[in-house]
């Protein structure tokens, strides 16, 4: 395309993604610095790039600052309870299987309180994508540690820093049959959206993981001084591996900058799913 | 005793699991239900209590409305297995009618109102042992008149696979006929 | 066979909704069967004794009739889905008992907030805890009004028999619909348990309400989802519908969105409790037996009542003053009826036989300074007829 052409392109007055957002309920609550607006970002693009009509988009979240997504998104959205958004997610999906059902919440609210639906819903194979926006702490309450939160890592809850093996999320996906399974992080914008649409286009159980800053809760007690410092180590420290299979090698540590932190594609398998 | 409690019979099927207790307490109660115009209730033993040892199927009929749906008092105690007779004894009203299975119940003490028959061997005869619950719910009938010889078949119909149908109604009619036999001589 | 066979659509050999006829049925299937015949296409739920028996007998019945039966991994889930399923269009429908039924209250209270219809039935046993499970209990009747946190409205039919753990299935997701709540159908062990003659009418007989939606096209201009018609009840549209809901447990305003203010959150906590306050003469439903004159009422509900109307009508028959007053909502509670009777004047007192240790006697004592005999028991048994008749003699 030549400047020339770009130039007497008639200009438009709205942003592609104008219409899929809940220009009424803006702004946001979001912090400066946080990653969550980049994932609802990547997720419209996905709608867009999906070529499906928007009603034919749901959007279910949890509880959490990531649970927020589900309300600045111009499709049916459902903002349910702490840690059970993939079962009402399963009710849509099975009731109506024509619509593309996507879930969006945070690390806390789908591997802690909700982690037992996501081993079932992975199990199951239900169709519909997950995105999970990995913090490592929960943000909302102000930065207590939770299920992700790297050995070491301070929260709230953990002064001294966390001492519990924190889950490894695509790995755990993958174990309990995720035929789509992804990490990505907002530094990742193309990939991560590229990942999404790929899940909505597959039938069955996608999984993606999106690391993301929460410069408030998490990057103050960490030594992570804003969004951008975050973004910077991923930048610094990600390597792309798709088709990865050692997902068990992939554990994430922040503090120990020798170690990488893996993203990429990882699983893209054919199962039969829920209603197959 | 109220009018109410009068126009009703109690009755009480004890067995062991797998010995058709339930089937007979449902047929029962179907057949005085839906084929008699009566009214009447069936309850069973659940969970553990049904699994382990001695269980139990309750019926209640009544020519009027049964409230309470258990037996408090049996007119009627038929038992399938010794250790289910020494369970339920006790439920048994004064002067109420025992009927057991004489292959499986064994140290009953002479009671004039006791009657036992070879339910399974006469099952047995007629080509598989585990007709006996009906033989002994023919019996039942025949002996008490608590519902018709019709609504029982009806209601035999209306619940046993076509394949062992044949079988059943033999079974019923044995048990049915020895009552009669009885009560004739 | 899909690996998924009680989730898949298996085709159909003219598989009947509907059973009509005279059957001889225990009341979980009939509450099944009522569901069924009530066009509930969606059933979520986790075996628990002694409710098991309706979903194994929906996992049989609806995939034929082109429904979705889940069996999800706890309680948390069921309620979860049928909520999913129902912002999704279905009729739908969970089964359980107390330990289940304690799980669910959390979103429960969701249902409520969002206003996403769906019935629950509470096949209730000898609680608190695992107590007895396979015995009966009647003590999940205040759980089911005040178990999940906050204030709401709820209704909650409470079958004497199998006929009415059909009838009142119906009835249950006719009034999910048309108020837009949860609605539990509160069985206990017994009546579950109990096989009785039960009368399924033909098809067209049976009543269908269904919620109402927008009454315009998508698109052709914003559609609030939460403003309210005036029967307090706002119409409701669906995932897929067009209208780009957007529903949240958080308080919120006429578009669903969150308004987290207190002057909102008052106006909407109250239109949530007074539109089923405001319609409990439509919705509440009793038995009255010989009330006219007695001095003695008794005040019952499920299994108990059946005990209760022997009672009375042996305690009648020797000339005592008394009558029965059986609950068929426990929620909402005939208050009105209970009021009018207390003012006549004839009343010289009450008795409350009940499975649990007092849980509706409050709610009449609430309400009068006359005597409220108890009878209790803690659960594991019915309470017999006799029991009864004593305290009315006394």
């Amino acid at each position: 395309m030549s400047v020339t052409e770009q130039v007497i392109q008639p200009a438009a007055n709205i942003h592609p993604i104008d219409n899929l957002l809940r220009a009424d309920r803006l702004p946001h609550i979001l912090c400066p610095g946080c990653g969550i607006g980049t994932v609802i970002h990547g997720y419209a693009h996905a709608i867009a790039a999906s070529g499906l009509p928007e009603d034919q988009h749901v959007c279910v979240s949890g509880i959490g600052c990531s649970g927020r997504a589900a309300g600045y998104v111009n499709v049916d959205s459902y903002h349910t309870t702490h840690g059970r958004a993939l079962p009402f997610a399963l009710g849509i999906a099975v009731h109506k299987p024509e619509l593309k059902v996507t879930v969006i919440s945070g690390d806390g609210d789908l591997a802690s309180i909700g982690g037992n639906h996501l081993i079932h819903a992975a199990r199951r194979n239900v169709d519909m994508t997950v995105i999970c926006i990995n913090n490592f702490n929960y943000g909302m309450t102000g930065g207590q540690v939770g299920p992700t939160t790297p050995i070491g890592a301070k929260g709230t809850t953990a002064p001294d820093g966390a001492i519990e093996q924190p889950f490894n999320l695509p790995y755990l996906a993958k174990a309990t049959g995720a035929v789509f399974v992804a990490r990505w992080t907002i530094l990742h914008v193309r990939e991560f959206q590229d990942a999404v649409l790929r899940s909505m286009n597959k039938k069955g159980f996608g999984f993606i993981e999106v690391l993301a800053p929460c410069p408030t809760s998490f990057g103050k007690s960490n030594k992570i001084g804003d969004g951008l410092h975050e973004v910077e180590i991923y930048r610094q420290r990600c390597q792309i591996r798709h088709g990865a299979t050692n997902l068990e090698e992939f554990d994430i540590d922040l503090i120990d900058d020798t170690k990488p932190i893996v993203v990429g594609n990882f699983v893209d398998v054919e199962r039969k799913h829920f209603l197959g | 005793m109220s009018k109410a409690a009068a126009r009703t019979i109690q009755v009480r099927f004890g067995g062991v699991g797998g010995q058709g207790i339930v089937l007979c307490g449902r047929l029962l109660g179907k057949a005085a239900a839906l084929f008699d115009g009566k009214d009447a209730v069936c309850t069973q033993s659940y969970g553990p209590e049904a699994r382990g040892g001695a269980s139990r199927s309750d019926v209640v009929v009544s020519e009027g409305r049964v409230d309470y749906p258990f037996v408090t008092e049996a007119d009627v105690l038929v038992a399938f297995f010794q250790e289910a007779y020494v369970k339920f004894r006790s439920a048994l009203r004064p002067g109420g009618l025992l009927i057991y299975d004489t292959a499986l119940v064994h140290s009953v003490p002479d009671e004039a109102n006791a009657f036992g028959l070879p339910a399974t061997a006469i099952a047995e005869e007629l080509g598989n042992r585990l007709a006996a619950n009906i033989v002994m719910l023919g019996f039942l009938v025949g002996k008490t008149g608590v519902i018709s010889r019709e609504a029982a078949e009806e209601a035999i119909r209306a619940t046993v696979k076509p394949r062992i149908l044949d079988l059943n109604l033999r079974a019923f009619d044995a048990g049915y006929s020895r009552a009669q036999a009885e009560a004739a001589a | 066979m899909p690996d998924n066979a009680a989730a898949a659509r298996v085709p159909a050999k003219k598989p009947s909704r509907v059973l009509t006829g005279t059957h001889f049925m225990v009341g979980d299937h009939a509450c099944a069967e009522g569901a069924l015949a009530a066009g509930m296409d969606f059933f979520g739920g986790y075996p628990i004794t002694p409710s098991t028996e309706i979903a194994e007998l929906i996992a049989r019945r609806l995939p034929p009739l082109g429904g979705r039966f889940v069996q999800m991994e706890d309680e948390l889930a069921s309620i979860a889905a049928i909520i999913g399923a129902s912002a999704a269009g279905a009729r739908s429908f969970t089964a359980t008992s107390g330990p289940g039924f304690s799980l669910m209250m959390e979103n429960i209270g969701l249902a409520a907030m969002m206003e996403v219809p769906c019935v629950i039935a509470d096949v209730q046993r000898a609680s608190p805890s695992t107590g007895l499970p396979t015995m009966v209990g009647q003590s999940d009747i205040l759980q089911a009004r005040w178990g999940s946190h906050g204030d709401y409205g709820v209704i909650a039919y409470c079958p004497d028999s199998p006929q009415e753990c059909f009838d009142l299935t119906v009835r249950a997701f006719n009034d999910a619909d048309k108020y837009r709540v949860p609605v539990f159908i509160l069985l206990d062990e017994v009546v579950g348990h109990m096989a009785e003659r039960v009368v399924i009418p033909p098809a067209e007989e049976i009543p269908i309400v269904r919620r109402k939606g927008p009454n315009f096209p998508p698109g052709e201009r914003r559609f609030l989802g939460y403003a309210p018609d005036d029967d307090m009840v706002p119409p409701m549209a669906h995932a897929g519908d067009g209208y780009k809901v957007h529903m949240t447990g958080l308080t919120h305003d006429e578009k669903g969105y969150p308004a987290l203010t207190p002057e909102i959150h008052d106006k909407l906590v109250n239109r949530l409790v007074d539109k089923i306050r405001l319609h409990a003469s439509e919705i509440e439903m009793h038995e009255e037996i010989a009330l006219d004159d007695a001095e003695t009422v008794v005040v019952s509900f499920g299994c108990t009542a059946r005990s209760a109307r022997h009672a009375v009508n042996e305690a009648r028959a020797e000339g005592i003053s008394c009558g029965l007053l059986r609950l068929i909502t426990v929620w909402p509670f005939p208050e009105r009826r209970i009021r009018e009777l207390i003012e006549r004047g004839k009343v010289k007192r009450f008795i409350v036989p009940e499975i649990n240790l007092g849980q509706l006697r409050r709610e009449i004592e609430r309400l009068t300074q006359l005597p409220v005999l108890r009878l209790n028991h803690a659960g594991g048994a019915m309470l017999k007829p006799d029991a009864i008749l004593e305290l009315i003699r006394s």
